[in-house]
């Protein structure tokens, strides 16, 4: 009894479980470490076809419905780009990264590539972002035309920062779609943004006021008839209301995307300059 | 302490001796995952896991555990099961863990898990605990069905994403009732649960 209790017995069973432990942790982290980025691109997909309501279309289900063979086929319509947002011009490449490479989210994370958010005319929660975006182009599978934009947005909530694509249909004003494909909300509370049949509420909503000012958003309880801006608020959700709203309103503003929707809307989809 | 066999640990939990109901643990995560069967039946799985488990896992290295440390011994055996198990589901049910979200990581704090690490496991042989894990496991798993039955389908007309009472929104007859999607609605559900079990199961009353 006194042998187990004694100072070097506790150090022992201390540091062996620690050793065990962390092995069978990082073990199971590594061995299902590629499923998981699988599972992680594969949703990422998945909401880009939500957002742009290409899955809907074309099969008339969500993109959780359906394969991954269909996902990827269906995914061939979407190009992705990178974008200045402070000249709202498309780049070949950031540092060397060309578009497939690129990762916006880690951009945030890296000092060079990012910019300070400050005072923003609406606050989306967040201290940075990246400079150069990474949007994605929807064009139609046989004429090849151009039919939507969707842009990576973000913003913080109540209790995490939610990460989404917001669809904008050909004329740059009209939303096609929102989805959210990570966030740490409340389920059932401001996780609701997940809701299906609440997302389809953004379907037609408009983005800009006459003015050109961001007016889409929550409203605070059911949004009134007919409303060309607003969609229901999330209900026992305030503060995620709030997030969602300034998120949309931040990145469409002149903070954000609005220089490159200009751009695109008196070049159309032009070819990228060389990157920095 | 009474003989413990197989059987015994297993049905005790269900209904005579049910983690929620009686003990009234685990509460938290059975307000948080119960809005739909489907996050239940994941969550609950995901329970028996880790219980059964780090009970086992307890058991096995019970002798050697001193008991200066053997809260935080207890607890890092359970916090590696419950990312291990979060791992899985990150890898094989996607969409399921995002529902989950923190709730899989939260099962870390679930009392039931260290209440049976602290109050079997410590004390019996590694076959019987990991069984005792399972049973309590199965307990907070079935308080879990009861609920998310009751919430799925008056707060949203359906039994597992199937319709069984078609939506006033869709064309049907039948309004949701919102509060049923709110925390507080496990209250009533498993307060409700609770005094079933008691009218049939009188010896559960505490005294007043």
């Amino acid at each position: 009894m006194s042998q187990r209790e004694s100072n070097a017995q506790t150090f022992v069973v201390a540091t062996v479980l620690c050793v065990v432990c962390s092995l069978f942790v990082s073990g199971a982290a590594v061995a299902l470490k590629e499923r998981q980025a699988a599972n992680a691109l594969l949703d990422q997909q998945k909401n880009i076809l939500d957002a742009a309501g290409l899955a809907k279309g074309q099969y008339g289900v969500t993109a959780s419905g359906l394969t991954t063979d269909q996902i990827k086929d269906l995914f061939k319509q979407v190009t992705p780009y990178i974008v200045d947002l402070d000249t709202g011009e498309f780049v070949t490449d950031v540092n060397g990264l060309d578009v497939d490479n690129y990762d916006p989210r880690e951009a945030v994370n890296s000092p060079d590539l990012r910019e300070d958010i400050v005072n923003p005319e609406f606050n989306p929660g967040e201290k940075f972002r990246e400079k150069y975006a990474k949007v994605y182009v929807v064009s139609d599978a046989k004429t090849k035309e151009f039919q939507q934009i969707v842009l990576p947005v973000y913003g913080k909530g109540l209790w995490s920062t939610l990460y989404g694509y917001l669809a904008l249909k050909k004329d740059l004003n009209t939303i096609q779609g929102l989805t959210f494909y990570k966030h740490g909300e409340t389920p059932g509370l401001g996780g609701e943004v997940d809701n299906p049949s609440w997302k389809l509420q953004w379907e037609g909503k408009t983005l800009y006021n006459p003015e050109g000012v961001p007016a889409a958003g929550l409203a605070k309880g059911t949004a009134p008839l007919g409303n060309k801006y607003e969609v229901d608020g999330l209900t026992g959700a305030t503060i995620t209301s709030r997030g969602v709203t300034n998120l949309i309103r931040y990145w469409a503003s002149d903070d954000a995307y609005k220089l490159f929707l200009t751009h695109i809307k008196e070049h159309g989809i032009d070819t990228p300059k060389a990157g920095s | 302490m009474a003989e413990q066999t197989t059987k015994k640990v297993l049905v005790e939990p269900l209904v005579d001796n049910n983690p929620i109901a009686l003990q009234i643990l685990g509460i938290c995560s059975a307000l948080a995952v119960t809005t739909k069967m489907e996050t239940s039946v994941v969550m609950s799985i995901a329970v028996i896991a880790v219980t059964a488990f780090s009970n086992l896992a307890v058991s096995a290295i019970r002798t050697y555990i001193p008991s200066s440390i053997r809260i935080i011994v207890q607890m890092t055996v359970i916090a590696s099961l419950v990312i291990v198990v979060d791992q899985f589901l990150k890898a094989f049910l996607y969409d399921i863990s995002k529902q989950l979200s923190v709730f899989v990581g939260l099962i870390i704090t679930n009392c039931i898990v260290m209440g049976r690490a602290e109050g079997f496991a410590m004390k019996n042989k590694p076959g019987i605990s990991f069984w005792d894990g399972v049973g309590n496991g199965m307990g907070y798993g079935f308080v879990l069905l009861f609920v998310a039955f009751f919430r799925e389908l008056l707060g949203n007309g359906s039994i597992f994403g199937a319709t069984v009472f078609k939506l006033t929104k869709d064309g049907g007859w039948y309004e949701p009732n919102n509060l049923m999607l709110l925390p507080p609605s496990a209250f009533f559900l498993i307060g409700i649960l609770i005094w079933l079990i008691r009218s049939f199961k009188p010896e559960q009353n505490e005294e007043a």
